[in-house]
C-alpha cells in the first residue's frame, strides 16, 4: 500500500535530497485512546521540488509538515532535513513556515513582523532593512511597510506572511494550506504569484493542501495521503511544463493528473464512509 | 393636530405640573405669610421670579412639541429647564426649608425638561466624528449636573441640617477654601503612599509572573492561592501594616503593596498564556529562544491583561490607602481627614476630601488609560474592530 | 480531576514555605522584644529556649501560625456563639450585613442594567457615570454613611448592609449589562425574523446569556461586600463584627486577635465566593449549559 516515493539509492541523488524520511510514525496519546497521525511513511523530496500533500482532513498531512518542522517528534522511524535531524535544521533555521493563518503580530507594522525572524536570529540593522525591501518586493507589498497587519486584507496579510518565512533565505518552505481561509479569486492570484516566486527562486516547497486544482496546478509531485492511520496512499509526478499560466487548468494534460488525484483520494476512503 | 405637534410624556407632565403649581399658589412659606398679611411687608423668595420659572417651564415644554429639528428642540429644553432651575436655586438661598409643593412641582417640571432634553440628545445620530464624541460627553455631564441640582434644591428646599448633608454649592466652597490642606492631604496619601505602594506592588506581582511562567511548579502552586487571596478582605492587614511600619505613609504604601500584587500576579500569569499556539510554532520555527519569545511574542501579547491589572490596582492602591490611615496616621491623609473630621461633624470637610479622592481615582485611572491606549493600539478593543 | 491533583502537591508546597517562613519570621520580628524582656529579667536562656519564648509571646510583633490556629480554635469553637469574644459571634455580626448589602445590591444592579440596556437615555447619561464611579475609592465614604445614618438615629444592621449594597451595585450593574448585550447580531437578527417582542427577546435570549456574566460580577461584588461591611465597622467603634475585633485589636495591640479575625474574615469570605460559585454551577447545569 505504501509507496516509497523515491528509492533511488544514488549517492548524487542523496546530496540533493532535502527531505527524507524513513519508516516514519507518529502516535497521539489521547483521552481515547492512541491515535495514529502517521504509518510507515517513506518519503524522499529532492531540491527544487514543488511537493504537495493532499488528503481529507485527519489524514496527516498537516502533521507530516509539523514533523519536517520539528514541530512535532516522531515516535517512530527517522527524518533528516538537509541531513541533518529535524531539530537541529530548525535551530539552523533550514525552513520557512507559513501557517494556515497569518499569524503576523498586531503590534508590529509589515516591515516589523518580516524583520522578526531576523532580529531572532540577530541580523545587523542594515542587512535587516535589505532583505525587508527585498522580500516584501517579491510579494508585491511594497509600499505597505508601516501599515499594521489588520489595516490589510486577508490576501495581503498572508502575502506578508510568506514574505516573513522566505526572509531569512532558507532554501525549503513549508506552507500549511496557506490560502485555505482565502476566497477563489484571491486564491488564484496568489497561487499564481507563489509559482512565480517558485520559479525565480529555486526553493523548496512543501505544500499542504485540501484543494485537487491547486495541488495540481502548482506540484511538481503531488502526495495523497489518506487517514486512520495517516499514511502516504500515492504519489503523482506532475507531467506539466514548469511555466504554467492559468488556463492551463483546462487542459487536458490538466485534467487527467487532477483524475487520477481524485481516485487516489477515492480509493483511500472506499473501505469506509 | 397629530401632523402639527410632537408631544413627549416628559413635557406633558411637566406642563400639569405647572398648572398644578400654579393653583396651589405660594411657593413657600414667607411667601404664603406675606398673603396672609399684606401689609406686613414679609420679604419672601420668587417675588418677581415666579412667573418666569413657570412661564420659561410652560413655554420650553410647549415648544418642544412643536416639529422641531431636535439640536433646536435640545436648545428650547436645555435653556427652559436649565434657566427655571437656575432662578429656582437663586431665590432659595436664605429662606433654606421654607419650601411648599409648588416649589418641588416647579423643580419637578424643570427635571422633566432636562430629562426630555437627555432624550431627545441620546436619540441623535450625527454623521460627524466628533459631533457623536461632544455628544457622549454632553449627555452624561446633563446627568451629573442634574443630579447636583436636585441634591442642592432639595437640600435647601427641606431645608435638611447642612451637617448632615451639605448642598453641593456649601462642598465646592469648602474645596476653594480649603485647598492647601487637601494639597497636603493628597500629598501625603497619593503622592508617597499610593504611588510607592502601587509601583512596588504591580513591578513584585509582575517580576513573581514571569517567574512562575518560568517554572510550572511555582505557577500551579501560586496561581490558585492567587485567586483565592484576591476575594479575601486584604484590607484588614492595615492594623498589622501600621504596628510594623508606624504611622507614616510606609505602613500604608505596605498595605498597597499587598493589595496590588496578587491581581497583577494572576493577571499577568493569565497574559503570558494569552498567545495563540500557532504564534508560539511560528518562534519555535525560528529556534528562538525563551528570552526571545518572551520579549517578542508573550509580553507584548499579554499587554491588555497587565493594563487591566493596572486599571484595577489604580482603583485599589487608592482604596487601601485612604482605609489604612483610619487605623493611625500622623495629621496628615486624606483618610485621617475622612476619619477625624467625620468625629467632628465636619461633613462639608469629608464631602470635599471625598470629590478630591474622585478626582484623584479618576484621573489615576485615566492616565493609566491612555497610556494603555498608546502600548495596546493594535488590540481589538482598543482600535474598535 | 488530573488537574485538581497536579495541583495539590504545588499548592500545598508553597503554602509549607509560607508556614515555614511565617515561623522564622516570628523568629526574627520577636527576638528584639524578647531579648530586651530576658535582659530585664536578668535571664540569659539557651538558643533553644530562647526561639521557643518568642514563639510564645502574649503581644508578639508576629505572632506565630500556632498562636493565631489556637486563638482562632478558641474563639470559634470553644466558645458560645453569643459570647461578645467569640469569632462565630463577630462573624454573623459582619456576615449578616454583609448578605443583607449583597442582596439589595445584586437587585439594584441588575434593575438598573436592565433599564441601560432598554433605555437609550439611560445608556448614555447613566452608564458612563457608572463606570467612571469604578475608577473613584468609594470606599471613603463608609465612615461618613455611618455617622450620618448614626446622628439620624439609624444604626445596626441597616447602616453596613447600605455600604455593602453600594459596593456590590456597580460590578453586577456593569457586569449584566454586558452579559444583556453579550448576544450576537446573528442570534439577535433570528429573533427579529420571528418578529419577537422585546419582552421575548429579553426573556428568551438576553437573560440566559447574561447568567454567566451575573454570576461571574456577583463573586467579585460579594467579595467587595464583605469588605464594605467590615469597613463599615471601622468609625463608629462598633461593638460586633470582624471589622471592630480588628480595630479593638489594634488598639489594645492584641496582635494574636487581629491575626485570628483576619482568618475568620477570609474563612466568611472564601464561604460566600464558594457559595456564589455553587450557585452558578447549579444555575448553570440546570440550563443545560457545558460543565465548564
Amino acid at each position: 500500500m505504501n509507496q516509497p516515493a523515491s528509492t533511488k539509492p544514488a549517492t548524487a541523488e542523496t546530496a540533493r535530497q532535502v527531505v527524507s524520511a524513513k519508516n516514519l510514525g507518529l502516535t497521539f496519546q489521547t483521552n481515547d485512546g492512541p491515535v495514529q497521525a502517521l504509518s510507515n511513511v517513506d518519503l524522499t523530496i529532492g531540491k527544487g521540488e514543488f511537493v504537495s500533500f493532499i488528503g481529507p482532513s485527519g489524514c496527516g498531512k498537516t502533521t507530516l509538515l509539523r514533523v519536517i518542522a520539528d514541530l512535532e517528534k516522531p515516535t517512530s522511524g527517522s527524518i533528516s532535513i538537509n541531513g541533518m535531524s529535524a531539530e537541529q535544521a530548525r535551530e539552523a533555521r533550514a525552513y520557512g513556515y507559513v501557517f494556515q493563518a497569518a499569524a503576523l503580530f498586531p503590534w508590529r507594522t509589515i516591515e516589523r513582523n518580516v524583520a522578526l525572524p531576523l532580529e531572532v536570529m540577530g541580523l545587523p540593522r542594515a542587512e535587516q532593512a535589505q532583505r525587508i525591501a527585498r522580500t516584501l518586493d517579491l510579494v508585491n507589498l511594497k509600499g505597505f511597510e508601516k501599515k499594521y497587519p489588520w489595516q490589510l486584507s486577508g490576501g495581503m496579510q498572508q502575502r506578508a506572511s510568506i514574505a516573513r518565512a522566505l526572509a531569512f533565505d532558507a532554501d525549503l518552505l513549508l506552507m500549511d494550506e496557506p490560502f485555505g481561509a482565502l476566497d477563489e479569486i484571491v486564491r488564484d492570484h496568489l497561487n499564481e504569484q507563489l509559482l512565480d516566486l517558485w520559479g525565480r527562486t529555486s526553493k523548496t516547497i512543501c505544500f499542504v493542501t485540501h484543494s485537487i486544482p491547486e495541488a495540481v496546478y502548482l506540484s511538481t509531485r503531488i502526495v495523497v495521503m489518506s487517514p486512520r492511520p495517516g499514511r502516504v496512499t500515492d504519489v503523482i509526478e506532475s507531467t506539466l511544463p514548469r511555466e504554467r499560466p492559468l488556463d492551463i487548468r483546462e487542459t487536458p494534460e490538466f485534467l487527467a493528473i487532477a483524475a487520477r488525484v481524485r481516485d487516489g483520494l477515492r480509493a483511500g476512503h472506499s473501505y469506509e464512509d | 393636530m397629530t401632523a402639527r405637534l410632537k408631544p413627549s410624556w416628559q413635557a406633558a407632565l411637566a406642563l400639569l405640573l405647572v398648572v398644578i403649581a400654579l393653583v396651589l399658589g405660594a411657593m413657600t412659606q414667607p411667601e404664603a405669610d406675606a398673603f396672609a398679611s399684606p401689609a406686613a411687608g414679609v420679604a419672601y423668595p420668587y417675588l418677581g421670579t415666579k412667573s418666569v420659572i413657570l412661564g420659561l417651564i410652560g413655554l420650553a415644554a410647549l415648544g418642544s412639541m412643536l416639529r422641531l429639528r431636535p439640536l433646536a428642540e435640545a436648545l428650547v429644553l436645555f435653556v427652559g429647564a436649565h434657566g427655571a432651575a437656575w432662578l429656582l436655586l437663586a431665590g432659595i438661598g436664605g429662606f433654606e426649608g421654607t419650601a411648599k409643593a409648588p416649589y418641588y412641582c416647579a423643580l419637578t417640571a424643570a427635571w422633566l425638561l432636562g430629562w426630555r432634553c437627555v432624550a431627545v440628545l441620546s436619540s441623535m445620530r450625527p454623521a460627524e466624528r466628533w459631533e457623536r464624541l461632544a455628544l457622549n460627553l454632553v449627555v452624561p455631564a446633563l446627568f451629573g449636573a442634574w443630579l447636583l441640582i436636585l441634591w442642592e434644591a432639595v437640600v435647601r428646599g427641606a431645608g435638611i441640617p447642612f451637617i448632615l448633608l451639605p448642598p453641593p454649592s456649601a462642598i465646592g466652597a469648602r474645596i476653594v477654601n480649603s485647598l492647601p490642606i487637601l494639597g497636603e492631604d493628597v500629598r501625603q496619601t497619593i503622592f508617597k503612599a499610593v504611588l510607592v505602594g502601587y509601583v512596588v506592588g504591580c513591578a513584585a506581582g509582575f517580576v513573581v509572573a514571569i517567574l512562575a511562567d518560568r517554572f510550572l511548579f511555582l505557577r500551579r502552586g501560586l496561581i490558585p492561592i492567587g485567586n483565592l487571596v484576591s476575594a479575601l478582605p486584604i484590607i484588614g492587614v492595615a492594623p498589622i501594616m501600621v504596628m510594623w511600619f508606624g504611622f507614616d505613609w510606609q505602613s500604608k504604601a505596605a498595605v498597597v503593596i499587598i493589595m496590588t500584587f496578587f491581581p497583577m500576579l494572576v493577571n499577568t500569569v493569565a497574559g503570558l498564556a494569552a498567545s495563540s499556539h500557532m504564534e508560539r510554532d511560528l518562534m519555535r520555527t525560528y529556534a528562538s529562544s525563551y528570552w526571545q519569545t518572551l520579549f517578542k511574542l508573550r509580553l507584548p501579547a499579554a499587554g491588555p491583561f497587565i493594563f487591566n491589572a493596572l486599571k484595577i490596582n489604580s482603583t485599589l492602591a487608592l482604596i487601601g490607602a485612604i482605609v489604612a490611615e483610619f487605623f493611625g496616621t500622623p495629621v496628615v491623609g486624606m483618610g485621617f481627614r475622612i476619619s477625624t473630621e467625620v468625629g467632628r461633624m465636619n461633613i462639608d470637610m469629608v464631602w470635599a476630601e471625598i470629590a478630591v479622592a474622585a478626582l484623584a481615582g479618576s484621573v489615576f485611572y485615566g492616565v493609566v488609560a491612555l497610556l494603555e491606549r498608546a502600548a495596546t493600539f493594535w488590540h481589538p478593543s482598543i482600535r474598535g474592530g | 480531576m488530573d488537574s485538581l491533583r497536579s495541583k495539590i502537591v504545588p499548592v500545598s508546597t508553597i503554602l509549607a514555605g509560607i508556614v515555614v517562613l511565617w515561623y522564622v519570621f516570628a523568629v526574627v520580628l520577636n527576638a528584639p522584644f524578647q531579648r530586651d524582656l530576658d535582659r530585664r529579667a536578668g535571664e540569659t536562656p539557651t538558643t533553644m529556649e530562647f526561639v521557643v519564648r518568642t514563639l510564645a509571646q502574649k503581644k508578639p510583633t508576629l505572632p506565630a501560625p500556632h498562636q493565631v490556629a489556637q486563638n482562632f480554635f478558641e474563639n470559634t469553637f470553644l466558645r458560645k456563639v453569643t459570647s461578645a469574644r467569640s469569632l462565630v459571634y463577630h462573624s454573623w455580626a459582619t456576615l449578616s450585613s454583609t448578605l443583607l448589602g449583597f442582596t439589595f445590591g445584586t437587585i439594584l444592579g441588575i434593575v438598573i442594567a436592565v433599564g441601560i440596556v432598554h433605555v437609550t437615555t439611560l445608556d448614555k447619561s447613566l452608564m458612563p457615570w457608572i463606570i467612571a464611579s469604578q475608577t473613584i475609592p468609594i470606599l471613603a465614604v463608609a465612615p461618613m454613611i455611618i455617622v450620618v445614618l448614626a446622628a439620624v438615629g439609624i444604626t445596626g444592621l441597616i447602616p453596613k448592609a447600605l455600604i455593602s449594597t453600594y459596593l456590590s451595585f456597580f460590578p453586577v450593574a456593569v457586569g449584566m449589562v454586558k452579559g444583556l448585550r453579550s448576544p450576537e447580531l446573528m442570534h439577535l437578527d433570528l429573533m427579529h425574523t420571528y418578529n419577537a417582542s422585546r419582552a421575548q427577546i429579553f426573556w428568551k435570549l438576553r437573560v440566559p446569556a447574561s447568567v454567566p456574566f451575573l454570576f461571574a460580577s456577583m463573586k467579585v461584588a460579594v467579595a467587595a461586600s464583605l469588605v464594605g461591611a467590615i469597613v463599615g465597622e471601622l468609625p463608629t467603634g462598633a461593638v460586633a463584627g470582624i471589622g471592630a475585633k480588628l480595630l479593638a485589636g489594634a488598639y489594645y495591640s492584641q496582635t494574636i486577635d487581629i491575626w485570628a479575625a483576619l482568618v475568620a474574615g477570609s474563612v466568611v469570605a472564601a464561604l460566600l465566593v464558594a457559595a456564589v460559585g455553587l450557585a452558578s454551577r447549579i444555575v448553570e447545569r440546570a440550563m443545560g449549559g457545558r460543565p465548564a
